[in-house]
């Protein structure tokens, strides 16, 4: 089977000529149909980026963006996005900002006024499965931080996009939110076996949730080391406490510690 | 620890403890009292010293009269009145419906281009420099003296607030909620749809309290300075005959009218953007 994601040969500048800044540098991948991929890597990296030229929101500088056999030249449908940041629209109660997608992306978009039911029901169940089933006919401010960010993610899930993007969606939750979230999001994936690719700064969210993990290097980003994750799922927070985990855990925080050109830790 | 209805019926039945007070006003009333009972006791107050001063020291009603005096022209002559409160609501209303119609679609129109917005707010200054009383020996040259007069001023008066707050509102829209649509493949009119433009409403409805009053001042000056009808044109003949207590009639409706119209308009903007109050 093909790749859903396939980078050949990826750079991305912002700004032009010798004053742009280089943001990727010669960056080759491929991420399977189902894979869960993390990106990992000091603050700067080019992380981000990757996520806005998979999305099509910014275009390669040089080299192919390929996803789903096609060149990516513009932001494409499949996808769906989840910020640190909610997004959610203030004006509209938590049912009506989860059912966004579908009246923007075709062929939902034609579809919605006849099968409307329908959609409230697939948004209900959504918002079910992330524990907000009461809190549908709220208002973004009347919602927790954390419970911001699970109708984020079911909105970014509303149009069932076989391509998830999360731009570190847990970056700005407190601790105990944050690992209640994962399991939410690694039971949402079990389920429905869409793609994703997770870019975050926490090694533990990254070795609980993915399949494999990319280690990128400081700006201009590079990918330095890819990790395969083996750990059967589901898994729990218990298992975060394994010693094979912790193992995983300290490898991969030396790699960060090369990334970044300091010293290994002790 | 304060009683409400609710603890006070309940009281009934569990006697008091000592060191509660035995009798406090409800919340309700106590509200109730703030905002009705002494804000409307204050009034009353001010109109007696007015009606006392005007006695005691003599004042001619010309220069001003009591308020008993006008008071009782605006009952009496209420039929001609009213008439004429109807022509200047009507010029008021027709002249801020047409001024935030245009303000609207230029301030629409300059929110979501930026050679647009670039192109046309030097004129809109320029245009706005001029005060609107100077505009009106021009329109009186166009239409004539006349209640059209005052719908022209009035929309003047209202459209420049709302173009200016519609067009910034509409500009400043956040980029990562058009971040999120637009990773979605959003057009850029559905992004003016669905984000831009809710986006704007507090602010645009905000804008529709200054262009009522705009509306309103517009009206009257027009009415005042051009005018065959309306209470602007009942405050001149009001001063040429030197009648007092008729002008001060005016002014009472006027200022009847004036708090009206503004509340109206905040009635509307609580109603259509209660989501951007967050308390209540």
């Amino acid at each position: 089977m093909p790749p859903l994601v396939d980078l050949d040969r990826v750079t991305l500048t912002y700004g032009e000529g010798r004053r742009g800044t280089p943001a990727l540098s010669d960056t080759t991948l491929r991420i399977a149909e189902g894979e869960f991929v993390a990106f990992v890597g000091p603050s700067g990296c080019g992380k981000s980026s990757l996520l806005k030229l998979v999305s099509g929101l910014v275009p390669a500088t040089t080299g192919n963006v390929i996803v789903a056999q096609r060149e990516v030249t513009e932001p494409i449908k499949i996808v769906g996005m989840a910020f640190q940041n909610p997004n959610l629209l203030p004006w509209r109660n938590t049912l009506s900002n989860v059912l966004l997608p579908v009246e923007i992306v075709q062929p939902h978009r034609s579809r919605l006024r006849q099968d409307r039911d329908a959609y409230v029901t697939r948004a209900r169940s959504l918002l079910k499965t992330v524990g907000l089933a009461d809190f549908e006919d709220k208002l973004p401010w009347q919602l927790s931080g954390g419970m911001q960010q699970r109708a984020s993610l079911c909105r970014a899930l509303m149009h069932e996009p076989s391509l998830l993007l999360l731009d570190e969606p847990f970056g700005a939750l407190d601790a105990f939110t944050r690992e209640e979230l994962w399991s939410v999001l690694q039971t949402l994936w079990m389920e429905r076996r869409f793609t994703v690719v997770l870019v975050t700064h926490d090694l533990r969210e990254a070795l609980y949730l993915s399949d494999t993990i990319y280690v990128m290097s400081a700006r201009p980003g590079r990918i330095l080391v890819r990790h395969e994750v083996t750990f059967p799922r589901p898994r729990t927070l218990a298992s975060t406490y394994e010693p094979a985990f912790v193992d995983a855990l300290s490898e991969l925080r030396g790699h960060i510690s090369e990334a970044r050109g300091g010293a290994a830790p002790v | 620890m304060t009683l409400s209805l609710g603890k006070a019926r309940s009281a009934m039945a569990v006697p008091p403890a000592d060191d509660e007070p035995r009798f406090r006003l409800p919340k309700i009333s106590r509200r109730v009292l703030a905002n009705v009972f002494l804000p409307i006791s204050f009034v009353l107050f001010l109109l007696l010293v007015w009606q006392i001063s005007t006695q005691a020291f003599h004042i001619p009603p010309y220069i001003l009269p009591s308020p008993s005096a006008f008071l009782s022209v605006l009952v009496q002559r209420s039929d001609v009145l009213l008439m004429m409160a109807k022509q200047t609501a009507e010029a008021t209303l027709m002249g801020f419906a047409v001024g935030v119609t245009v303000g609207l679609a230029i301030g629409g129109l300059m929110g979501s281009s930026r050679v647009m917005y670039d192109m046309i707010y030097p004129s809109l200054i320029g245009v706005h420099a001029v005060p609107s009383v100077a505009l009106i020996p021009v329109f009186i040259v166009w239409v004539g003296i006349g209640p059209q007069i005052a719908v022209i001023t009035g929309a003047i008066a209202s459209f420049f607030p709302v173009t200016v707050i519609v067009a910034s509102a509409i500009a400043a829209s956040s980029p990562e909620l058009d971040d999120v649509l637009r990773s979605l493949g959003a057009r850029k009119i559905d992004v003016l749809l669905k984000v831009s433009i809710p986006q704007a409403l507090p602010q645009f409805f905000g804008s529709i309290k200054l262009a009522i009053s705009g509306a309103f001042i517009g009206t009257i000056v027009a009415e005042i300075v051009a005018g065959s009808v309306g209470i602007g044109h009942v405050m001149v003949i009001a001063t040429n005959n030197m009648d007092g207590p008729l002008a001060y009639a005016g002014l009472t409706i006027l200022a009847t009218m004036g708090v009206t119209l503004y509340l109206i308009a905040v009635l509307i903007e609580k109603r259509m953007t209660g989501w951007a109050y967050r308390r209540n």
